[in-house]
């Protein structure tokens, strides 16, 4: 008798992260039926408490490694993942925590802590792919549910993803928002920083945060001046570069290049 | 208007008619293809305030969608217009590199702006449209489409930049040996009310480019906004018919010059200049390698926007996606030369650098366009030097290849240079 087609399962990771991006994947509604449809859904403890074991055939890992423990815990993930994909900010750069990459984290303990002594970290949060190798990297501070959508799909159907590097302007463009910088109305990132979030903020007026990390081929060096031409002090303008992805190679340096 | 009676001055930029020819003629590019002269009327009509409101209820009644002038977000922004106070009554504009300030004006001048951020591109060559889904139904595969346009479309207040502009996606994507069903379904029975510039823009070089200020052809129904009323113009016999269903007067000898002059003015006073636009495919040809493309990387965001705001860029990417479903969409979306993806071949992206695609854009819209369409790309509508985030001046960077070119006789015989 031909055995039924076996469906590919699917496991969801979570390292030093606050789960947003996880919970893009339960915010699919409609969707995630037709998801649940096509996968297993083999270990997911946001979403059910059934178990299955390993191996998995798509791992999804959110979160960056920021304890010695997360570093073991991630190599067994990968061990047991075919295909491991990493989303969101903190496991692509690294996340707002990776802010401890700037200071002495010992210091922050003291600060913190009654007794320091108790806590065990390391002194960088880091992304998924400086500890094994990634299969595909989703940026986003959270992930887009339509782009995690998309490449959960791709893998699926074994095809690659639609997901463009790109900057932020041309889908500020594309969904004819009015470009804030030349308006005036707000000091935006959008021109340094890759698409995704179909230019939610400048859509409202807002400046983009850089929660897509950094486009191909970004020049922030370029855009620098204009952002302090809008009043921008040094230290405005390093920490506009620090925060989800601050430690993300562009940001990090043009960050560094404004002190404050 | 502050023009009105102005002694209408000697305008620079129209006195050497280099090369008119390379307008487009009108035959090419009417609104409708029925233009018939006799029944035209003899002479401009002037038509008030009230008559613009009766307009743009007659273009309703004939079953348009009437797009014009809004203000939005702090920019003119073209969308859905009713009536005379849905436009930019007493709004101006002003425009600089980078820069872009919505301002009163001390009149209730309807027109008294210039263009803003998005070009009528948008709706005759939209961002983004689905071509096809194909689905799984009783009998295999269901393939359905909702890629063509239901509603004829009008345009209000087309500049004549804006006229060169869609007469060039004309040629792009009518005229050629290939043509776009999902354009021609929109540009098919398009109405086109012009407005002439009553002032140009910080970065207006229409006069340069020979595509204005004055709205010349192209057009059902052109306009000039007078102190008190609108002269008007009818270029096609549907233009004329529409006119003599609004409450109009012949205009007046001394009407008819104030439109002249108020023309004449704009045109002296362009933001912005590009002398002798027609030696330009040779001089950017015959110095691919000069230092300034360097220079100009260094500034470059390599973001795009350039390209998106320009009204002639045509550029799409068509891509298909699978969904969960079975399903599959067949999606074609803007694209632009400053994506590295948009020269990606086997083996990786011809153009990695932003300065071989900063020096792809400048090349394509002034020079290699015209070896490939006949015209030049560029209408001097200004729109990529004010949207550039960081300013940079398609202008300034003519003028500086020019002030230092490379030795003569290094333009290459011909150009080829594919979109
Ligand atoms: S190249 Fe610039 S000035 Fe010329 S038509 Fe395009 S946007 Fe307008
Ligand atoms: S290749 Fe030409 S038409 Fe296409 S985006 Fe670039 S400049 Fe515009
Ligand atoms: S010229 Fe300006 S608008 Fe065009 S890609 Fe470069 S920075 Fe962006």
């Amino acid at each position: 008798m031909p055995r039924a087609a076996r469906k590919p399962k699917l496991a969801v990771w979570k390292f030093a992260s606050c789960d947003g991006c996880q919970l893009s994947l339960l915010d699919c509604e409609d969707e995630l039926l037709a998801v649940a449809g096509n996968i297993d859904i083999a270990y997911f403890p946001e979403a059910t408490r059934t178990v299955l074991r390993g191996p998995y055939d798509v791992s999804l890992v959110e979160g960056s490694i920021t304890t010695a423990h997360d570093a073991h815990r991630l190599h067994q993930v990968r061990r047991q993942s075919r295909r491991l994909i990493t989303i969101g900010a903190c496991a692509t750069a690294g996340g707002i925590q990776a802010l401890r990459n700037f200071h002495d984290v010992e210091e922050f303990t003291r600060q913190v802590y009654a007794h320091p002594d108790y806590i065990s970290t390391l002194k960088t949060a880091t992304p998924i792919s400086a500890h094994v190798p990634v299969d595909f990297e989703l940026r986003g501070c959270p992930v887009d549910k339509g782009q995690l959508l998309e490449v959960l799909t791709a893998f699926l159907h074994g095809r690659p993803a639609h997901v463009p590097t790109h900057g932020v302007c041309m889908e500020c463009k594309q969904r004819g928002a009015v470009c804030v910088l030349v308006t005036g109305a707000a000091a935006c990132l959008g021109p340094v920083t890759q698409a995704g979030c179909g230019a939610l903020c400048p859509a409202y007026g807002r400046g983009c945060f850089g929660c897509f990390g950094p486009k191909e081929t970004p020049n922030p060096v370029s855009l620098a001046p204009r952002l302090a031409a809008r009043g921008l002090t040094p230290r405005d303008l390093q920490r506009l570069y620090r925060s989800f992805n601050a430690a993300s190679e562009p940001f990090r340096q043009e960050g560094d290049r404004h002190g404050g | 208007m502050q023009h009105v009676g102005a002694e209408p001055p000697d305008p620079p930029a129209l006195r050497h008619t280099a090369d008119r020819s390379r307008r487009i003629a009108l035959d090419q590019c009417a609104a409708a293809p029925n233009a018939d002269a006799s029944r035209m009327p003899p002479a401009p009509a002037l038509l008030t305030r009230d008559g613009l409101d009766a307009l743009l209820a007659a273009l309703h009644a004939d079953g348009f969608r009437v797009l014009g002038p809004t203000v939005q977000d702090g920019a003119i922004i073209y969308d859905d217009v009713v009536r005379v106070a849905d436009l930019p009554v007493g709004w101006t504009d002003r425009q600089d590199g980078g820069s872009y300030r919505l301002e009163r004006r001390d009149d209730t001048a309807v027109f008294g702006h210039t263009v803003g951020p998005y070009a009528w591109k948008r709706f005759l060559h939209p961002p983004l449209l689905r071509l096809w889904r194909a689905e799984p139904g009783a009998d295999g595969v269901e393939i359905a489409t909702d890629a063509h346009a239901a509603q004829p479309m009008a345009f209000l207040g087309v500049r004549a930049c804006e006229l060169q502009a869609i007469a060039i996606q004309d040629k792009v994507f009518l005229h050629g040996p290939f043509v776009d069903p999902h354009y021609k379904a929109r540009r098919q029975g398009l109405f086109i009310v012009a407005v002439n510039c009553g002032q140009a823009g910080g970065t207006c070089f229409c006069a340069s480019m020979q595509a204005g200020p004055k709205a010349e052809a192209g057009f059902d129904l052109a306009l000039t906004e007078l102190a008190d009323g609108f002269l008007v113009e009818a270029g096609t016999a549907r233009g004329a018919v529409l006119l003599d269903r609004l409450p109009h007067r012949p205009a007046s000898e001394e009407e008819q010059q104030q439109a002249a002059a108020i023309v004449a003015a704009t045109a002296a006073q362009m933001g912005r200049h590009i002398p002798d636009a027609a030696a330009l495919p040779a001089l950017l040809l015959g110095n691919l390698d000069h230092p300034r493309w360097d220079a100009v990387a260094q500034r470059c965001l390599s973001c795009g926007n350039c390209t998106q705001v320009c009204p002639t860029c045509f550029c799409t990417n068509v891509t298909d996606t699978t969904d969960l479903t079975g399903a599959t969409d067949r999606t074609r979306r803007w694209d632009s030369c400053f994506a590295v993806d948009f020269s990606y071949i086997h083996g990786g992206a011809v153009r990695p650098a932003p300065r071989s695609r900063y020096r792809q854009w400048m090349t394509h819209k002034l020079a290699s366009w015209v070896a490939q369409f006949g015209t030049s790309g560029c209408t001097g509508c200004g729109r990529c030097v004010t949207w550039c985030p960081v300013g940079i001046d398609i202008t300034e960077e003519v003028a500086a290849i020019r002030a230092a070119p490379a030795p003569a006789a290094a333009a290459p015989a011909a150009p080829q240079s594919p979109p």
